[in-house]
């Protein structure tokens, strides 16, 4: 367990410096240079002043440094907790603004990946020995699985929003509502959440079912499932057998979603105008915020490890295999 | 506990567990070929295939669907009512006998535009899986293959990739990167979704490696890559079929999130762009709903084609699954 | 008489039509008594096995009846089977190194198998603990996982689990066949002393190994193409088999003290008819090197000698004919239209009546 556990750190350690570092290294990487493009935003005429800003920017992002030493403070900053400072909120630090939206992501992902995992794991299951349930939750489930996340978003948002108006089309809450703790700011939330909530889920949820129904009928085929039935034990304990150890791949499968959900996040946050990491990123995108950029960056990797850490510790609890040998199942 | 009897076990799990279907279609089938190899095929197998094959009707159903939607891309544009970028009307009108999905904000016809947006949706999908599928292919193989310290390192690349989230990676070198092609698109959705491939592709490997005909091949002096390719990779041949048609269609809905968020390519025209366009442009304010509604179905109808006759050809692969 | 089976038929559901894998056998086996089941793989020898106490999938009971201590035992019906499973009948299954839930320890397995029995595991702890050192296992075992424990100490795990209720009849299916010679040893010979000291009543041992079953059992069985074709006493089998298919399994046995570089092993020439539209009569007939016209029609299963029971026609006529005892040399020389009926398909036996004459 030690080592299972060593190692796993290990690739955490190495995936945080491999992201971090592709943070630092896309903007010297790519073709143009974002200072001069910064600088040309203020739309100055004339030469002279042009190239001052040029030189002062230059220092100020440190960009006139040797690139070892550039690299050394991006690091420096990193274990400050600096983030830098945001070009088109100028002066509000990245770390603050993140600050800000990251509770609405948050409360977006994790019920949304939570509900569908669960739900779906338990559907699936039912699904893997009722006819009738698995002839409408398959179909579903792919159908659900072939719609792009935007469209759906979209689709919700037209029909249940601009056409029907049960819910609001945009926004995390109402416009020129105070927040704090009052009935109608929490309610103006939870009223805006659950479009946005209810789309990120669906897509989720047909991937979950479908794919626990087909590992729980793989289950029941296995050997100890026959020897069981074999020696006259009820089907509930089979099924209960069958559906643990089908959860087994089920919850390393999480893991390896977590970047494809966060990315249907951005898409629905953005098609909600929900004013969560996803929509920052792509403002962040579109205004050439580039530190914004890559604060969240490197905040969404933080996020997507500390799940996975989560996820690992969940795992080495359910499989006794990871808990007592050397053979790391979920590697 | 002798190495043969964990490996099995072990392999299975992993083939399980990394089936491509976790792109963005999270597990739909575990693929027939991923449960421990079969012996290479005779050409008496072929045609077992090939009969079921024509038999299976989901198969029949999901490829005839998939034909016609490439058939309208291929040849479409030719026939579309209207020059298709080119504003040919008044703006945001309904669906109507001249106009049969309407037309956009700007007076676009949005029947000949979804004809036109067709190719590079599919073009770009073709080039992810392609992408996708050679990078997993080559370095699950390698990994498998040769094992030891070169597939710890493999493995570790593998879920360094797999931590980074592709959609944030691209808007921030999107940010930058002011204009580019279907290809680069393509190109970035394969880089980064070979994992699912590779690790599977690793593990069947993994398996394969220690059955007898490996053994007779490498004693028979055959070389490493000429076993992988003439011993190994025939085994596994239904299984990368398989693969390769999710991965076509994960890429397609890939792209769509891409080409929406505004991140696709530049030139050019494909369903996730006239969602981009529709949002932009307040269709969803305005009512237009003939502006988004079909792209999405389209592509909807797409993906969900390629997952049926991906199930279809599953069952013909796989008798146990052939026969209930 | 502990088991008794009537004309039980067996098939296998496919696309291309049913397999009649069991196809009519009646047997008997007494108290105390372990029998082998020979035969080749693809025989209907596990499938024969199976339908005794789990009809799965697309197995179908197409007729005949079984009886175990005098009762109808109702292997069509599932529900009603439970009752009976591992306590009347029991099975040590092929697949015994992997029947163990890889994610729960032996012990708590068996005790939720036998929860779900309507019993408790408390019951029956100090027997389970007895029996597990009995076969050589840790005493610690129940605490471990299957995935802690080799595939021969999970097969006698297997043993002791599907024993734990004494069944009246156990079906041990393959259980030697994935074994090193000396483990293969070991296990007969704690199929033996579990009879011997009552945890089962009687044992049908299903294998395709004749050496292991001339070692341990009391009687051999022989099965052919879903038919039987012979059963006799373990010692008259071996020694003086009387049908031609039993007389090439043995011949394609090695034998100690050969030494193979001088002599070649040879294997049945050709391959078991298709069991979706087996031709009539007998089924050993194409690979047979004394076939003739009579064998066109079905061989009963006939008892030739006391106690010996053979479903050939030609074993019959040596019978009847007198040569009696000396049956086996009788019928290694091929002679009169038996000879004529396929010269070329001679070898296998030829060899056969050459070792004989070594």
């Amino acid at each position: 367990m030690t080592r299972y556990f060593a190692r796993k750190l290990g690739l955490y350690v190495l995936a945080f410096w491999a992201g971090v570092t592709i943070d630092w290294a896309i903007p010297r990487l790519m073709p143009g240079n974002p200072i001069a493009a910064y600088v040309d935003r203020f739309a100055l005429n004339s030469q002279g002043p042009w190239t001052a800003l040029y030189k002062l920017f230059d220092k100020a992002f440190g960009y006139n440094l040797p690139l070892w030493d550039q690299y050394w403070h991006y690091w420096d900053n990193l274990f400050h907790g600096n983030l830098g400072i945001s070009l088109y909120a100028f002066p509000e630090k990245v770390t603050t603004m993140i600050a800000q939206a990251a509770p609405y992501t948050l409360a977006l992902l994790v019920p949304a990946i939570l509900l569908s995992y669960v739900l779906g794991n338990r559907i699936g299951a039912m699904a893997a020995r009722r006819k009738v349930l698995d002839n409408t939750v398959l179909p579903l489930g792919y159908l659900f699985q072939a719609m792009p996340y935007a469209w759906l978003a979209l689709a919700a948002a037209f029909y249940l929003a601009a056409v029907e108006h049960w819910f609001p089309v945009e926004g995390g809450y109402a416009a020129g509502l105070a927040s704090g703790f009052t009935w109608a700011y929490i309610s103006s939330l939870l009223y805006h959440w659950f479009l946005p909530f209810l789309t990120v889920f669906l897509v989720s949820f047909g991937g979950w079912s479908i794919g626990m129904r087909n590992l729980v009928i793989y289950e029941l085929e296995t050997d100890y499932a026959r020897y069981l039935r074999a020696l006259g034990a009820r089907g509930r304990l089979v099924r209960r057998y069958a559906y643990r150890n089908a959860v087994l791949p089920q919850l390393s499968g999480l893991a390896l979603q977590l970047g494809t959900v966060i990315g249907g996040n951005i898409v629905t946050e953005v098609v909600f105008n929900y004013p969560g990491l996803g929509h920052l990123i792509y403002t962040a995108a579109t205004d050439q915020d580039y530190a914004l950029l890559q604060g969240i960056f490197i905040f969404i990797i933080v996020g997507v490890l500390v799940a996975n850490f989560v996820i690992d510790i969940v795992y080495i609890w359910v499989d006794p295999r990871t808990r007592l040998s050397m053979q790391g199942a979920a590697a | 506990m002798s190495g043969v009897d964990q490996a099995a076990p072990g392999g299975t799990t992993t083939a399980r567990g990394a089936s491509p279907t976790a792109v963005p279609l999270a597990g739909a089938t575990a693929p027939a070929g991923a449960r421990g190899g079969r012996e290479a095929y005779d050409s008496g197998r072929r045609w077992e295939f090939l009969y079921f094959a024509v038999r299976n009707k989901k198969l029949l159903l999901g490829l005839g669907v998939e034909i016609i939607f490439v058939l309208a891309a291929i040849i479409g544009p030719y026939f579309a009512p209207y020059p298709a970028k080119e504003f040919v009307a008044a703006a945001a009108l309904h669906p109507s006998s001249q106009h049969l999905l309407g037309t956009t904000y700007f007076g676009q016809d949005v029947f000949s535009l979804l004809l036109d947006s067709l190719r590079e949706s599919y073009l770009v999908g073709f080039l992810g899986a392609a992408f996708a599928g050679l990078i997993g292919l080559a370095i699950g193989f390698v990994a498998g293959w040769r094992g030891g310290w070169l597939d710890e390192v493999l493995q570790t690349l593998t879920y360094i990739v797999v931590m980074i989230p592709s959609l944030v990676l691209l808007i921030v070198i999107g940010a930058y990167l002011k204009s580019h092609s279907a290809f680069f698109e393509g190109v970035f959705i394969g880089v980064t979704t070979w994992p699912w491939v590779a690790r599977a592709v690793r593990a069947q490997t993994f398996t394969l490696r220690q059955r007898d005909f490996v053994d007779l091949a490498r004693l028979s002096g055959k070389r490493g890559p000429a076993i992988v390719l003439k011993d190994i990779a025939p085994n596994m041949a239904s299984y990368i079929l398989l693969a390769f048609i999710l991965l076509f269609g994960s890429s397609m809905l890939i792209a769509v999130n891409y080409d929406f968020l505004g991140l696709g390519p530049t030139n050019g025209i494909s369903l996730g762009d006239m969602l981009n366009l529709a949002e932009l442009w307040s269709g969803l304010q305005l009512h237009m709903w003939w502006w988004f509604i079909p792209p999405g179905a389209v592509m909807t109808l797409m993906v969900a084609a390629l997952l049926v006759a991906n199930v279809g050809l599953d069952e013909v692969f796989n008798p146990k699954l052939r026969e209930t | 008489m502990s088991l008794s089976v009537e004309n039980l038929r067996i098939a296998y559901r496919t696309l291309r039509g049913d397999v009649q894998a069991v196809d009519g056998v009646t047997f008997a086996v007494a108290d105390r008594e372990i029998m082998g089941l020979a035969g080749e793989s693809g025989c209907g020898k596990s499938t024969l096995g199976n339908s005794l106490i789990f009809i799965e999938g697309r197995m179908k009971h197409v007729g005949g009846t079984v009886e175990l201590d005098g009762k109808a035992l109702p292997i069509s019906d599932d529900r009603a089977m439970n009752h009976h499973r591992m306590r009347d009948v029991s099975i040590i299954p092929q697949y015994a190194m992997s029947a163990l839930n890889p994610t729960k320890k032996v012990g708590t397995l068996a005790h939720d198998l036998l929860k779900s029995r309507g019993m408790k595991l408390a019951k029956v702890l100090p027997e389970f603990r007895r029996r597990v050192a009995l076969v050589g296992l840790p005493e610690n075992v129940l605490e471990m996982y299957p995935f802690e424990l080799s595939g021969g100490m999970r097969q006698r795990a297997t043993m002791v689990i599907s024993t734990l209720l004494n069944p009246s009849l156990l079906i041990a299916d393959e259980v030697t066949s994935a074994l090193d010679v000396s483990n293969q040893r070991a296990v007969g010979e704690l199929l033996t002393e579990f009879r011997d000291l009552g945890y089962v009543k009687s044992m049908i041992v299903i294998t395709h190994d004749l050496s292991i079953l001339a070692q341990i059992a009391d009687t051999i069985m022989v099965m052919y193409a879903g038919k039987l074709t012979e059963k006799a006493s373990a010692s008259t089998m071996i020694d003086k088999p009387l049908h031609p298919y039993t007389q090439a399994l043995l011949s394609s046995l090695p034998e100690v003290g050969v030494r193979y570089e001088d002599r070649e092993l040879t294997g049945i020439p050709g391959r078991p008819p298709s069991l979706l539209s087996p031709p009539p009569g007998c089924r050993f007939r194409e690979r047979c090197p004394f076939a003739y016209d009579k064998c066109v029609e079905d061989p009963p299963f006939m008892e030739l000698l006391p106690g010996h029971q053979v479903a050939c026609w030609k074993a019959a006529d040596d019978v009847a004919g007198g040569a009696g005892r000396e049956h086996n040399e009788a019928s290694a020389t091929p002679s009169g239209g038996a000879g004529d009926a396929s010269p070329e398909r001679g070898p296998s036996l030829g060899a056969r009546a050459g070792k004989g004459a070594e």
